[in-house]
C-alpha cells in the first residue's frame, strides 16, 4: 500500500489543521496533506479517493486552491457505489461551478444516475444537476427531468420539480415542456412536493407568458382552494411552526396568486376573499406569522384591487412600522416603499415614524428609511423634513453622511421653490458634511448664486461666517473662496444687506487673510488652492490697496511643486507688475453663469451653443473680456471628458479678439489641420515661455484643464497679454501654418506642404453601409519615415452618431501619434464629418509598407456599434 | 431565490460554503471576506438583514456561528429566516444538540442535509422529520456498503491465510 495515501484519515487531519497556533503552520500542514492527496491521485489509488476529496473540500473551504482535486469527482461518480456517489457529488457542487468546462464530462454520468434503479442515487443526481447544472447541460437532460417529475416517490418529484426551475432559468426555450407536469404537481398532497411545485410554476410564469396565462386560467381555482385548506387546516405536527400550518407553503401559494392577479381582474377578484382572510386572521405575534403577512400585503399590493384591501395592507405595514423588532421595522419600510407608487397619502401618514427610522441606530433600516423618506418629500412638507435631516446630519455616523448628505442635497434641488432657501440650506450642508458633496451639487450652487444678483451681498457675508467657523469642509471652503473673489467688494461694503441678516463688519485685510487661509491650509486641494489664487487676483483689483500684499502672497507659490499652481502663480503675478491697465477688465465679474448650458451639461449633453456666440466680438482689441461670453459656461465644467469643446470654443473666441483669421489655411488636403487643431496651437503659443512639457498632440488646453479646467479660461486671458507681444514678432496673424509647426515640434520655418500631399492618392481605407473612412496622405520633407495622415470619418446612415472615437493599432516597426478628433458627433447622412490626424513613423521605412489595424466605436439611436478593421491597402514606399 | 448560503464562525473563519448562483472561486473569497466584515461587525440588537450589491443578506447568530443566506431584493427576509432556523432545527435533531466543533468534523454531513433542504436554492421540504428520514435513509447505505466492503476484506484476508 501507497505511504503517502495511508496518512491520516479526515478527522486526524482537520484535528492537525486546527492545532495550528499561525497561518504559516496551517500552509505547511495543508501543504503536506495536498502533497499527499496529489501522489495519491497520481496513483490512481481508488481505496482513498473519498477520503482524498472528503480532505480536499475541507481545504477548500479554508480558501486553498484544490482544482487537481476535480478530475477525482469525476471518477467517484463513475463508481458503482452510493458512498461513492454521495462524496463524489458533494466535490462536484463544492469544487466545480457552472462555468468550468470540466463540468461537460459529468453529463454522461449524471444522465446515467438520473436513469439508476436507486432512487437515492437518482436524488443524488438531481441534487447536483439542480445546483448547478449549465445552459448545455440543462439541454442535453430535460427529458431526464421532466420524466421525473412523475416518478413514484415523492422525494424525487420535488427533487426533480427544482431541479426544473434550474433547467428553465438556465433555458428558458424550455418552459413549454414543463407546464403539463407543472400543473399536475399543484394538485399533490405531499407538502414537499406541493411547495417545489408552486415555485416551479411561479417561476415558469417568469419566463413564459404562455404558461402564465395557463396557470391563470386553470388553476387559480385550485390555488385559492389549496391556500384556504393550509389556513384552515387543524394543528399537524409535522408542518407547524409556531401555530401555523407549514408557512413556507402559505407564502410560495401568495407568491404565485400575486403573479396570477398582477393585471388580470378577474383572477384577482377570486382572490380576494382568501386575501383577506390571510390578511386578518394570521397570528402576528411570531416571525412565522409576520412573515405570511408580510408576503400576503405584497400580494395585496401588487394584484388588481378596489382599494379595500389596500386599506388593510397599509393599516398591517403601519403595525408593523411601530413593531420594536427591528425585522419588522425594516420590512414595513420596505414595503412602504413599494406602496408609495399605490398610496402615497396613505404612507405619508407615517411619516414622522419613518423620519425617526432615519435617525435609528441600525444601519440597514436607516437606509431603507431613507430611501423611503426621499419618496415622501413634496412641496409641502420639504422644509420641515429637510431642517430635521440638516439637522440629524450633524450628528449622523461618518459612513451614513455620504448617503444623507446626496439626498438632502437633492431634495433641496428638487424642490427649491426660492433662492434664498436653497442657498441658506446648501450652505449649512457644506458646513457640515462639505466632504461629502459631490461636485456637480457645489458647481450647481455657485450657478444658483451666480443667477441670484440681489443675493450675492448676502450669500458672501454666510459664507464668510460660515468660513470662519469651519475650515474643515472642503467644497465650503471652495465655494467661499469663489464668491469672496467674484463679491469680495460687497462682503466688505456690506451691500444688499438683507433685513434678516446680522450686521457684520469685515475690512479688507479680512477678506485677503480668508483667502489666504484658504490657500495656505495644508488640507487645501490643488482645485482649492487654484481657485484661492485666482480669488486673489480678482481681489487685487478690487482693492487695489491690498495688492502688494496680494502680489506677495500670490508670488509665494512661485516655487510650488505642483505645475498649475506655479503657472498660475507667475502669470497672475506678472499681470499684477506688467500689466495694471486691462488687470481692472480681465478680472471683472463674472457674467451670470447660463443656469440651462450647466443643467444641460449636468445631464450629459454637450451643449451645441457654446460656440455661436462667437460670431459678435469679432474685431476687439486684446484682452476686453467683457463680450465674450463663450468660454463661461466652461469655468464651471471640471469633467475634462468633454475636452474638445471648451478647447475649440476657447479657440474661437480667442480668434475673434485677435481678428486672427485662420481658417483659410494655405494648405491643400495634405497638411491641412482641421480647425480644432489650430486652436489649439493658438492655445499652444499662449504658453510659450512657461515651463510646460508640451508634447505633440497633447494640446495645451488638454494639459490646462486635465486637473481643473474650471478656470482654464482664465489661464486663456491671462495668456493674452504674453500673446499681445509675442504674435507681433513671432508671425503674422494671417499665417497659421508656420505656428503649428512650431509648437509640433516638427522644426520650424515655413514650409510648402503642396510640394507633398500630392504624391500619394487618397485611400478609402475603411466603407461600411454606414461609415466610410477616407485617409490622405502627406510627407514632410526631411523625414521619408513620417507620414502624416489625415483621416475623415463620414456617416453614411440617416442617425447621428454620438460618441465617436477612432482608434488605431499598429505592430511593433511602426509608431502611432493621434492627435484629438475634431468632434465626437458625426452628423447624418454625410452631413459633415470629422476628422483626425495621425502620425506614423515607420522604422522600417522603404522594407516593410504600413499596416493598420482600426477600431470604431460610435453610439446610434442609444445603441454601441464598434467596428473593427485591418488596413492592409496602403500606398506603397510609406 | 437564495444565491449562496454561509456559515461563518465568530472569528471570521468559514465552515460551510453552498452557491447556488455562479460565483467563481475568486470571487466566492471575496464575497466571504466582504460578507464576514459587514456582519460580524453588527451589534447584536440590529435587524438582520444586510444589503450588499442590490442584494439582501440575511443572517442569524447561533452561539458561535453566523448563518447567512444571500438573496434577491423582492424575496421574502422573514421567511429566509425561517428557513434558516428551520436548518438549525434539522442539525440540531440529526447531531442532538449541534455545536460548531459536529459541524467542523463533520461538515459533510452538513452539506448532505443542507442538500436535502435547498436545491437550485430554493426550499425542497418543509418537513423536518422527512429530512431527518432521508438523510438518515442514506447514512444507513453508506454503512451497509462499508460492512460489506470489510466482510468482503476479512473473506479475502481469511482465504489468503
Amino acid at each position: 500500500m501507497n505511504p503517502f495515501s495511508s496518512g491520516t484519515c479526515l478527522r486526524d487531519m482537520i484535528r492537525a489543521i486546527r492545532a495550528c497556533k499561525t497561518s504559516a503552520e496551517e500552509r505547511a500542514v495543508v501543504r503536506k496533506e495536498c502533497a499527499a492527496i496529489r501522489a495519491s491521485i497520481n496513483e490512481d489509488d481508488q481505496d482513498y479517493r473519498h477520503r482524498n476529496l472528503a480532505k480536499l473540500m475541507f481545504i477548500q473551504m479554508l480558501g486553498y486552491p484544490t482544482h487537481f482535486g476535480q478530475m477525482e469527482c469525476l471518477k467517484l461518480i463513475a463508481s458503482a457505489g452510493f458512498p461513492e456517489k454521495r462524496i463524489g457529488y458533494l466535490g462536484l457542487m463544492l469544487l466545480l461551478d457552472e462555468r468550468q468546462e470540466v463540468l461537460m464530462l459529468v453529463t454522461n454520468s449524471l444522465k446515467q444516475d438520473l436513469n439508476h434503479s436507486n432512487q437515492y442515487i437518482v436524488g443524488l443526481a438531481l441534487c447536483a444537476l439542480g445546483n448547478i447544472c449549465s445552459a448545455e447541460m440543462a439541454r442535453d437532460l430535460a427529458p431526464e427531468v421532466e420524466r421525473l417529475l412523475q416518478f413514484r416517490d415523492p422525494n424525487i418529484r420535488k427533487k426533480a420539480a427544482l431541479c426544473s426551475i434550474r433547467i428553465i432559468k438556465k433555458v428558458p426555450a424550455l418552459a413549454e415542456n414543463f407546464i403539463n407536469c407543472a400543473a399536475s404537481l399543484l394538485k399533490e398532497k405531499h407538502h414537499g412536493v406541493l411547495i417545489t411545485g408552486v415555485q416551479l410554476c411561479a417561476d415558469l410564469c417568469k419566463v413564459s407568458s404562455e404558461a402564465l396565462e395557463y396557470f391563470r386560467k386553470k388553476c387559480t381555482e385550485g390555488l385559492v382552494r389549496t391556500l384556504r385548506d393550509i389556513v384552515n387546516s387543524p394543528y399537524s405536527p409535522e408542518y407547524d411552526i409556531s401555530g401555523i400550518t407549514d408557512p413556507y407553503l402559505h407564502i410560495r401559494l401568495l407568491k404565485l396568486l400575486r403573479i396570477l392577479g398582477q393585471g388580470d381582474a378577474d383572477a384577482s377578484d377570486r382572490m380576494t376573499d382568501i386575501l383577506a382572510q390571510v390578511a386578518t386572521k394570521t397570528e402576528s405575534n411570531k416571525n412565522a406569522g409576520n412573515a405570511i403577512l408580510y408576503e400576503c400585503v405584497e400580494t395585496i399590493m401588487s394584484i388588481e384591487d378596489d382599494g379595500g384591501l389596500r386599506v388593510l395592507a397599509i393599516n398591517i405595514l403601519g403595525k408593523f412600522l411601530s413593531n420594536r423588532d427591528n425585522n419588522i421595522r425594516y420590512v414595513a419600510l420596505n414595503m412602504l416603499m413599494r406602496a408609495t407608487t399605490l398610496d402615497a397619502q396613505a404612507v405619508q401618514r407615517h411619516r414622522a415614524t419613518i423620519l425617526d427610522c432615519v435617525k435609528d441606530s441600525d444601519a440597514s433600516i436607516r437606509k431603507r428609511a431613507l430611501d423611503l423618506l426621499y419618496l415622501l418629500v413634496n412641496d409641502n412638507n420639504v422644509k420641515p423634513l429637510i431642517k430635521e435631516l440638516i439637522e440629524y446630519l450633524e450628528v449622523s455616523d461618518q459612513e451614513f453622511k455620504g448617503d444623507l448628505t446626496a439626498k438632502i442635497c437633492s431634495l433641496v434641488e428638487k424642490f427649491s421653490s426660492e433662492k434664498i432657501w436653497y442657498i441658506d440650506q446648501m450652505l449649512k450642508v457644506l458646513s457640515e458634511a462639505g466632504n461629502f458633496v459631490k461636485d456637480e451639487v457645489w458647481h450647481a450652487l455657485i450657478v444658483v448664486i451666480s443667477n441670484a444678483s440681489d443675493l450675492h451681498g448676502y450669500t458672501v457675508r454666510a459664507l464668510y461666517r460660515a468660513f470662519l467657523t469651519s475650515t474643515e469642509q472642503e467644497t465650503l471652503v471652495r465655494v467661499a473662496v469663489w464668491c469672496i473673489g467674484e463679491y469680495g467688494d460687497m462682503l466688505v461694503n456690506n451691500v444688499g444687506m438683507l433685513d434678516i441678516e446680522d450686521p457684520i463688519t469685515v475690512t479688507e485685510c479680512d477678506a485677503v487673510d480668508a483667502v489666504e487661509v484658504a490657500i495656505k491650509r495644508h488640507t487645501s486641494d490643488l482645485t482649492t488652492k487654484a481657485m484661492a489664487l485666482i480669488a486673489l487676483l480678482k481681489l487685487s483689483s478690487r482693492f487695489p490697496s491690498y495688492s502688494e500684499r496680494i502680489k506677495d502672497i500670490i508670488v509665494q507659490n512661485k516655487g510650488n511643486v505642483v505645475l498649475e499652481l506655479q503657472q498660475r502663480s507667475i502669470e497672475f503675478n506678472r499681470i499684477l507688475q506688467k500689466h495694471p491697465k486691462f488687470r481692472s477688465a480681465l478680472v471683472e465679474r463674472m457674467p451670470v453663469l447660463d443656469e440651462a448650458t450647466f443643467s444641460g451639461r449636468r445631464a450629459g449633453s454637450l451643449p451645441t451653443a457654446i460656440s455661436t456666440s462667437s460670431g459678435a466680438p469679432s474685431n476687439l482689441p486684446n484682452g476686453i473680456a467683457k463680450p465674450a461670453t463663450a468660454p463661461i459656461p466652461d469655468l464651471l465644467d471640471l469633467s475634462s471628458d468633454d475636452v474638445p469643446a471648451p478647447s475649440s470654443s476657447g479657440g474661437d473666441f480667442l480668434q475673434d479678439l485677435l481678428g486672427v483669421d485662420l481658417s483659410p489655411t494655405p494648405a491643400p488636403s495634405g497638411a491641412d489641420m482641421p480647425p480644432k487643431a489650430s486652436t489649439d496651437v493658438l492655445l499652444d503659443l499662449l504658453s510659450i515661455g512657461m515651463p510646460l512639457p508640451v508634447q505633440t498632440g497633447l494640446s495645451a488646453s488638454d494639459i490646462l484643464s486635465s486637473s481643473q479646467d474650471d478656470k482654464a479660461p482664465f489661464v486663456n486671458f491671462n495668456g493674452l497679454a504674453s500673446l499681445s507681444s509675442l504674435s507681433a514678432n513671432a508671425t503674422s496673424p494671417a499665417n497659421a501654418a508656420p505656428m503649428m509647426d512650431l509648437l509640433d515640434g516638427r522644426g520650424p520655418g515655413p514650409q510648402k506642404s503642396e510640394e507633398n500631399g500630392q504624391a500619394y492618392p487618397s485611400l478609402v481605407a475603411y466603407e461600411s453601409s454606414s461609415l466610410r473612412v477616407m485617409f490622405n496622405f502627406s510627407k514632410q520633407r526631411g523625414s521619408p519615415q513620417t507620414t502624416l495622415i489625415q483621416a475623415t470619418f463620414t456617416n453614411l446612415s440617416s442617425n447621428v452618431y454620438n460618441d465617436f472615437l477612432f482608434q488605431a493599432a499598429v505592430p511593433k516597426f511602426l509608431q502611432l501619434h493621434l492627435d484629438p478628433a475634431s468632434s465626437n458627433t458625426l452628423p447624418a447622412s454625410g452631413d459633415g464629418s470629422i476628422t483626425q490626424n495621425l502620425k506614423v513613423t515607420n522604422s522600417q521605412h522603404g522594407k516593410k509598407s504600413l499596416v493598420m489595424r482600426v477600431r470604431i466605436a460610435y453610439k446610434t439611436n442609444n445603441k454601441d456599434v464598434l467596428e473593427e478593421r485591418q488596413i492592409n491597402n496602403f500606398p506603397q514606399n510609406l | 431565490m437564495i444565491h449562496f448560503v454561509l456559515l461563518i464562525s465568530r472569528q471570521g473563519k468559514v465552515r460551510l460554503t453552498k452557491w447556488y448562483s455562479a460565483y467563481s472561486q475568486k470571487e466566492r473569497t471575496k464575497v466571504i471576506r466582504e460578507l464576514s466584515g459587514l456582519i460580524l461587525t453588527r451589534g447584536p440588537k440590529l435587524c438582520n438583514f444586510v444589503e450588499w450589491r442590490g442584494l439582501r443578506v440575511v443572517y442569524k447568530r447561533y452561539a458561535s456561528l453566523y448563518f447567512c443566506m444571500c438573496i434577491d431584493e423582492d424575496d421574502n427576509e422573514l421567511e429566509i429566516l425561517e428557513i434558516i432556523h428551520h436548518y438549525v432545527e434539522v442539525l440540531d435533531r440529526y447531531f442532538g444538540s449541534v455545536c460548531e466543533l459536529d459541524l467542523i468534523y463533520n461538515f459533510h454531513k452538513a452539506y448532505f442535509i443542507l442538500d436535502e433542504l435547498l436545491i437550485a436554492g430554493e426550499l425542497q421540504e418543509p418537513s423536518k422529520r422527512t429530512v431527518a428520514r432521508l438523510v438518515a435513509a442514506q447514512d444507513s447505505l453508506v454503512e451497509t456498503a462499508k460492512e460489506q466492503t470489510s466482510s468482503i476484506t476479512n473473506i479475502i484476508a481469511q482465504a489468503a491465510k
